[in-house]
């Protein structure tokens, strides 16, 4: 059954190219029906499964001489993730009800990629869930460089290459994985089992999580991220940061991390002071936590501030992979639903409600416009996205960020203090964004300013950011809704080679 | 020496005969009563007739599959050819409809005549082992392709392609002939198999090593592999729509085919190996060379490319230069995928150039610029063009992802040890991140960019439409499901014991 959410969203996809032309309205609404039925699904899955345990959807051989095979199969982490994609899917139709021009093309394009997304997280053979990460590039593309704005072609065709970049890593790793095996299998359960050299994991290991990480903004391959979300339109940049970085994060749990666990073991020599290659990414994921939020301290584009936050907080979940703990792992993935929800919040407040009304995102012309008092549900809606993605106690950010940081004390004490700097930093820079954006009492206020009234905020934006905060307070009041499957999932077989390995 | 028989001669070359009778019947029913009747009737008559005779060609080789080897392998006849001959039957119906709504000449009994007699010829090289007939058949077919790019006579370009294209070709085929006639004076026969047999051994002397180089830089002269490309940007270019598609697809298959029997069957034991930095001198040195260069140049030229047709001369150098890793690793299983990726790959470009002239005749060129919101005046040919070039760049779930998927894990099989032939395929996959951007800037124009003011409305033939609707439907539906043909390809190599 919760295939469906893969063929449903890729069946709106193509019914939406068979509309007549100029048929807007009805557009919007199919794929807004699309995007619920595909949410339904997910949500009765996830009620039905309460174990958290891998169970198989569809299982029929694909490529039989190559030993592929058509596999389906969710577990408590693709479960969670499949729900956050529907979530994300649904507000993100609503933000993008205002577009006009060449509508049914968009949401075509974006079922698209929904559906691949799904695909992703559902597979459990390698090929299969390689087919369909690299099915999401394509519809990103267009969506950025056809709708998006500030040098959408530059940001689309940089996202695009940096992805195929990614994804040609991973390829390589795969198809030597693929061989080494005895090439008679892709399935991700077999080949997680396989006795793969040391020397062959410590080699393919980093290739692999690289590939991935460069999709989930890993520093220093994140340049992709801020410049493709600002070029983004908004539902674009909400899917995105919501949930295609989170397949980044995801194939470098699920696939890199699985696959070669001893490749997270340590090297037989230092080099300044690095010990293996977990050592070398938890510190790239801190100087992310660091440098991303550091940077959107100084932004003068509203939109570039939650840009370089997305780096930021994508570096809480790599580090929370490299804690190798369980609480660790599990923040991670809570940060990987959070984040999902907010960023697509910001981003939502930002391009939508904001930029979409002032056509502008600079701060110094946002700060004379007494935005706080136009449209003042943006700004609510603003505090309290900017309040989760702080980590204040109540939101799923707290609870996310609480549980790496301990993940990270028990694995990397010292790095936990920069962990902490992290924190803080984020706190400013939100402060900040919040403060010049909304609350600036300009002194030089002229008439010419105000000649026109903005438009207030529509009925579909305040459902879809109502959406996203109840979402992130009912994570963050009860997370052991998530944690209930979660936890069970990271103890099954298939993470069996990394307790073993490392796991503390 | 076995005894001639002439009966069972003609029963193998049935499909050929016929291929050949049908290319006359068109040239006399063109000429005789159609002489006077408009272009469009005579196309449409020639290539009906020209694709009834290939299809009764491959019903014959469908439905009395014959299974013979006469004299030395001169002439063949096994599963593994029967698939090979029906791909190229099929990839020429595909290129004379096609070639049905187009009007660059008044000559149309000779333009399906050549194709037809070109098409015997591609039918001739892939069911022998004998250096004459290759030699012969290929000649044959370059003949052919030499008029058919200077089909136009219209255009001062195609003129100048053709002339680049049989100069070099003249050469190429000196070249090739040079290190045939060394193959002989070697082992004293033209047969495959006893050139393989007469060459074992652990030296490699000057004389095979000059037939390895000659041999390679002939065969690779046909493929457009770098560097003995320079014909294929201007050929492309210059060759009327129907002809560089030919061009582009059919003999290509042929080629890609011969070249590696001639390797694989006739250089046995001197191999030399491609690993480093431990390189072994042999013909398997010789042609990761060219490939690797073909992946290089190909890849990064085509970045700088206005023209579609140029573009798509350099990508098919690119992809020429993947397709020769199946020939480096010269197993069975490479053999399987290099058939599975140049039949794909033909298709691909049979309808990537069918979309082309439609746009060329109705907007003046091959610009990129002129294919601006193409997706808005021409939705069912833009979506096709962008399947095409999807899969060209090796996007799943397309036949082209699939074809780059499995060739590469061929190539990484074919040696006990995995690692030694990385470098090659860590090459490739590298490229083809590279390919991505060319291709997107294609699409760019298709979906991204408005279309011009002045550009008129797109009107597409009904019968290429389809054409083109089907090729792309076999794009996804052997990307989606590969097995259909290959688990025929791999059944045929099998049973062939090749």
């Amino acid at each position: 059954m919760l295939a469906w959410t893969i063929y449903i969203s890729f069946l709106g996809a193509a019914a939406l190219l068979l509309l007549p032309r100029g048929s807007t309205a009805s557009a919007r609404i199919l794929a807004l029906l699309t995007a619920i039925a595909g949410f339904a699904i997910a949500l009765a899955a996830f009620v039905h499964n309460r174990t958290g345990e891998m169970q198989t959807i569809t299982r029929v051989p694909w490529i039989p001489s190559l030993g592929i095979e058509y596999h389906l199969a969710a577990d408590g982490i693709s479960l969670t993730l499949v729900l956050l994609t529907g979530i994300i899917a649904i507000t993100g139709i609503l933000f993008s009800w205002d577009i006009e021009e060449r509508t049914k093309d968009f949401f075509a394009f974006y079922l698209l990629l929904i559906g691949a997304v799904y695909g992703v997280f559902l597979s459990y053979d390698l090929f299969l869930l390689f087919v369909f990460y690299e099915i999401v590039i394509i519809p990103k593309y267009f969506l950025i460089a056809t709708w998006g704005s500030t040098r959408r072609e530059y940001g689309a065709m940089k996202l695009a290459i940096y992805s195929f970049v990614g994804s040609a890593m991973v390829l390589i790793g795969l198809i030597a994985a693929y061989v080494t095996a005895g090439s008679k299998t892709t399935s991700l359960d077999t080949l997680a089992h396989f006795p793969f050299s040391h020397h062959f994991q410590m080699l393919a290991f980093p290739l692999v999580f690289v590939g991935f990480a460069i999709l989930a903004g890993l520093w220093p391959f994140h340049t992709w991220a801020p410049t493709g979300h600002v070029a983004a339109p908004t539902a674009a940049s909400m899917l995105l940061a919501g949930v295609v970085m989170k397949l980044g994060a995801y194939g470098c749990l699920r696939v890199a991390m699985v696959l070669f666990p001893a490749g997270l073991g340590p090297w037989s020599f230092h080099v300044l002071g690095l010990g293996s290659w977990r050592d070398v990414f938890a510190i790239l994921a801190v100087i992310g936590i660091i440098y991303g939020a550091s940077v959107a301290l100084v932004q003068k584009d509203f939109k570039f501030v939650i840009g370089y936050s997305s780096v930021s907080h994508m570096g809480f979940i790599l580090l929370g992979l490299m804690t190798l703990n369980q609480i660790g792992l599990s923040g991670a993935v809570m940060q990987m639903v959070s984040h999902g929800l907010l960023a697509g919040l910001l981003f939502a407040v930002v391009g939508r409600m904001v930029y979409a009304r002032t056509h502008t995102r600079e701060f110094y012309l946002l700060g004379r416009m007494n935005l706080n008092r136009a449209i003042p549900f943006a700004a609510v809606a603003f505090v309290l996205a900017g309040m989760a993605a702080m980590g204040l106690p109540g939101f799923s950010g707290f609870v996310a960020e609480l549980m790496i940081l301990i993940g990270t004390w028990h694995a990397y004490p010292l790095l936990a203090i920069f962990v902490g700097l992290g924190i803080i930093l984020g706190v400013v820079y939100i402060w900040r964004a919040m403060q010049k954006a909304f609350f600036s009492e300009s002194r030089t206020e002229s008439p010419a300013s105000h000649h026109e009234p903005l438009p207030p905020i529509s009925l579909p934006e305040r459902i879809g950011a109502i959406i996203l905060i109840a979402a992130s307070v009912l994570v963050g009041i009860y997370p052991q809704m998530l944690l209930n499957v979660i936890m069970p999932a990271l103890n099954s077989p298939l993470f069996e080679g990394l307790r073993k390995g490392s796991w503390q | 020496m076995t005894s001639i028989n002439y009966a069972q001669l003609l029963q193998l070359a049935l499909p050929q005969v016929i291929v050949v009778a049908t290319a006359l019947i068109v040239m006399a029913v063109d000429l005789l009563p159609l002489r006077r009747s408009a272009t469009r009737v005579r196309f449409a008559v020639a290539a009906t007739l020209g694709s009834l005779g290939c299809a009764v060609a491959i019903l014959r080789i469908i439905l009395a599959p014959a299974q013979a080897n006469i004299l030395d392998s001169t002439l063949i006849a096994n599963p593994l050819t029967h698939l090979v001959q029906i791909a190229l039957l099929a990839l020429t119906i595909f290129t004379l409809l096609i070639s049905a709504d187009s009007d660059f000449t008044e000559h149309i009994g000779e333009f399906v005549l050549l194709i037809l007699v070109a098409t015997a010829g591609m039918m001739f090289l892939v069911g022998t082992q004998d250096l004459l007939v290759i030699f012969i058949s290929l000649e044959l077919l370059s003949l052919s392709l030499y008029i058919l790019a200077a089909f136009n006579k219209r255009s001062a370009q195609s003129w100048e392609a053709a002339l680049k294209y049989f100069l070099f070709g003249g050469m190429s085929a000196a070249f090739l002939l040079f290190g045939f006639s060394l193959l002989y004076g070697l082992s004293n026969s033209t047969s495959l198999a006893v050139i393989a047999a007469t060459l074992h051994g652990p030296s490699l002397n000057p004389l095979l090593v000059i037939a390895i180089v000659t041999t390679a830089i002939g065969l690779g002269f046909k493929i457009a592999a770098a560097p003995f490309h320079f014909w294929a940007p201007d050929v492309y270019l210059g060759a009327p729509a129907p002809s560089a598609a030919f061009i582009a697809s059919s003999s290509k298959v042929a080629s890609f085919f011969i070249f590696f029997q001639v390797m694989a069957l006739g250089f046995v034991g001197v191999e030399g190996t491609a690993s480093l930095p431990h390189v072994v001198r042999g013909w398997i040195p010789v042609l990761a060379l060219m490939a690797a260069l073909s992946m290089l140049l190909g890849n990064l030229v085509a970045i700088r490319q206005t023209s579609l047709r140029r573009l798509l001369a350099y990508s098919a150098i690119a992809h020429a230069g993947y397709m020769l890793l199946a020939i480096v690793a010269h197993t069975q299983q490479s053999l399987a995928a290099l058939i599975y990726y140049v039949i794909t790959y033909a298709l691909t470009t049979l309808g990537a150039f069918a979309v082309i002239a439609i746009v060329e005749e109705q907007r003046g060129s091959d610009h990129l610029s002129n294919f601006d919101g193409l997706s808005r005046q021409a939705p069912v040919l833009s979506f096709s063009l962008a399947i095409f070039i999807l899969s060209l760049a090796g996007i799943p779930p397309l036949a082209g992802f699939f074809g780059k998927f499995y060739l590469f894990v061929t190539v990484i099989k074919s040696t006990p040890n995995p690692a030694s032939l990385l470098w090659l395929v860590v090459l490739a996959i590298a490229m083809s991140a590279v390919s991505l951007y060319y291709y997107l800037r294609v699409l760019k124009h298709v979906y991204v960019a408005p279309p011009s003011e002045h550009a008129a409305k797109i009107h597409t033939p009904l019968l290429t439409q389809i054409v083109v609707l089907v090729l792309a439907a076999a794009v996804i539906i052997l990307g989606c499901a590969p097995n259909l043909i290959l688990k025929s390809i791999l059944a045929a190599i099998q049973s062939s014991g090749l």
